[in-house]
């Protein structure tokens, strides 16, 4: 049985924000096909009562002195962006 | 005879004498570069201008008290998903092809205050997302020790430059095996060290639960002695780890009597190459010698790292790249129709396929309905897996086993399937996973490509790695080849 359909694979192109033709979405339906499948192999494991580790070292809550910083400058930060305008970065337009 | 074939304190000594300048190792790096590089293509950029201008600067001080630091004048390459200013950082991906830093990554700013040179950014697989460079979004760097194979990844730039002469030494980072490996199958040294133990600010992301910058040398002591520069708590890394930093050189005593060594069955498997598995035994024949013990023991859940690994990165790696949206910085598709066909075409186009394979992968196992059955699921998993090492290391000093299962495989021979390229790294993933520091030191040849053995340690315990590393390197002649280029 398969384990994601490519309607399921489209779906999460667009959760990813991924453009995706029908000859690459039926491409990634046989790809992680495969990957899921051999990600199952974790059902062996009887996990329930095990805590999760999402960081290996035991740390919590880093604070640091609530002190102002300098952030970086407009024109250098603005040097990379493809395209901007008086000081803004610019996107096409969202509200028609 | 190459100025590197001499160790740091060799060439520091070099200087202090005023036998040799910095403009003569910063010239050099850029010969060497000149004679190979077109064969060994580990160099995305190159920084020769302004490397020779700061060499000329710094000869002045040659003889004075600004020059007493171990690593002044020392020409490095620098893997290309560390940020540094005003020197294209591309990642190896195409979406930050014209990609100008504005800021230093804190290794760099170490690396700077420590002065040494920068020769330039390395080859890698695309985000770090490979074990072979053939995911690089420009170019494949080639093994040093024979062109038709790769040089690992997804640090083989770093690898490939030490190897081949082109610089002294090199960073790299390591998510699943990504210093290690290419160490391994480059003939040189490379740790990764404890989750935490360096600065992860301005690595550009891949997982960021796993992810280490570490270094790349021809030597044991000179890995130590880069280590040392880089390594520390950092208030721009919250994970950084607030813990001493201990000096690594005073581990290398060449003395091993009455250290235990753990070595996991599974780490001499099915799956491992003969030639491999016999380089380890007789590594540890010479390790016995020197008055260590070692006995077998079981990490039992290592057969599942490799599922564990692949769900977390991905995971991760689906969240950290989603800044690559065409808005702040890198490409943007050139004819949008609206703000998320502007999102969704320029990631199409400039992420390679690994990376949208990840992605993909990683959204699906965090998305509704299957985050419990698979990334939650993969977090539990790495409980048991980081326990494994834990119950180890209650009566053991370090675990050694082989860096991967096989030497170089062919360029071409792995990429049609993702999981068996994933293979690769099933030695390597588990140290990730449970944060500890890991080391990759010549061990042999298998026709005529290089060997690794892996030496694992306890949490922020680089010390016993770098002093059982250093007594086996001492104990052995493997360092001491170099490629035939």
């Amino acid at each position: 049985m398969s384990r994601i359909s490519i309607d399921q694979v489209k779906h999460v192109a667009h959760l990813a924000r991924l453009a995706m033709t029908e000859e690459e979405a039926v491409a990634y339906t046989e790809q992680l096909d495969k990957m899921i499948s051999f990600a199952e192999l974790l059902n062996e494991l009887d996990a329930d009562n095990v805590e999760p580790t999402s960081h290996v070292l035991d740390m919590k809550n880093v604070m640091r002195e609530d002190k102002a910083n300098k952030g970086l400058p407009q024109d250098e930060v603005l040097k990379n962006a493809p395209e901007h305008q008086d000081g803004y970065i610019k996107v096409p337009s969202i509200i028609e | 005879m190459s100025l590197f074939d001499h160790k740091v304190s060799e060439l520091h000594q070099l200087l202090h004498k005023k036998e040799i300048t910095v403009t003569d190792l910063v010239s050099e790096s850029y010969k060497r570069i000149g004679e190979v590089e077109d064969k060994v293509q580990a160099f995305l950029t190159l920084d020769e201008e302004r490397a020779r201008q700061a060499a000329k600067k710094m000869d002045e001080k040659i003889g004075t008290d600004e020059a007493k630091g171990l690593l002044f004048g020392m020409p490095i390459g620098v893997k290309d998903n560390i940020v540094t200013k005003g020197l294209r950082t591309t990642s190896a991906s195409k979406i930050l092809e014209n990609f100008d830093p504005i800021y230093d990554a804190t290794v760099a700013s170490k690396l700077h205050n420590a002065e040494t040179i920068t020769i330039g950014k390395l080859n890698m697989d695309e985000f770090a997302m490979g074990s072979s460079n053939e995911n690089s979004g420009f170019q494949v760097t080639r093994n040093p020790w024979n062109l038709e194979r790769v040089p690992g990844g997804s640090s083989g730039g770093s690898a490939a430059s030490v190897a081949a002469g082109e610089v002294l030494f090199s960073l790299g980072s390591d998510t699943g095996g990504s210093i290690r490996q290419p160490a391994s199958y480059c003939g040189v040294v490379g740790l990764k060290p404890t989750y935490g133990r360096v600065s992860r600010f301005g690595l550009i992301a891949f997982a960021s639960s796993l992810d280490q910058i570490g270094p790349i040398t021809r030597t044991v002591e000179d890995n130590a002695y880069l280590l040392q520069a880089i390594s520390g708590v950092d208030p721009m890394d919250s994970t950084s780890a607030n813990v001493d930093v201990p000096s690594y050189a005073e581990s290398l005593t060449g003395d091993v009597k009455g250290l235990r060594i753990a070595v996991p069955k599974e780490y001499l498997a099915e799956g491992v190459n003969e030639e491999v598995r016999q380089s380890v035994l007789d590594a540890l024949k010479v390790l016995g010698k020197l008055g260590a013990t070692w006995e077998e023991v079981s990490l039992p859940h290592s057969k599942y790292a490799l599922a564990t690994y692949y769900l977390l990165s991905s995971s991760e790696a689906s969240a950290n790249l989603a800044r690559f949206d065409g808005v702040r910085y890198g490409y943007r598709t050139p004819d949008p129709e609206n703000l998320i066909d502007l999102y969704k075409k320029t990631r199409a186009e400039g992420f390679g396929d690994e990376v949208k394979r990840r992605i993909m992968l990683g959204t699906f196992a965090l998305s509704s309905g299957y985050y419990d059955a698979y990334y939650k699921k993969a977090q539990k998993v790495r409980t048991l897996i980081k326990q494994d090492f834990e119950n180890v290391f209650e009566k053991y000093d370090v675990i050694i086993g082989p860096t991967a299962p096989t030497p170089a495989f062919k360029i071409g021979e792995n990429t049609s399937d993702p999981l068996t390229m994933y293979a690769n790294d099933i030695l390597t993933i588990p140290v990730n996973l449970a944060g500890v520091p890991g080391i990759s030191v010549p061990c042999g040849f298998s026709d005529g490509l290089p060997l690794g053995l892996q030496i694992i340690g306890k949490h922020f315990d680089e010390s016993t790695v770098y002093r059982v590393a250093h007594a086996f390197e001492q104990a052995t002649e493997f360092h001491k080849q170099k490629p035939g280029l």
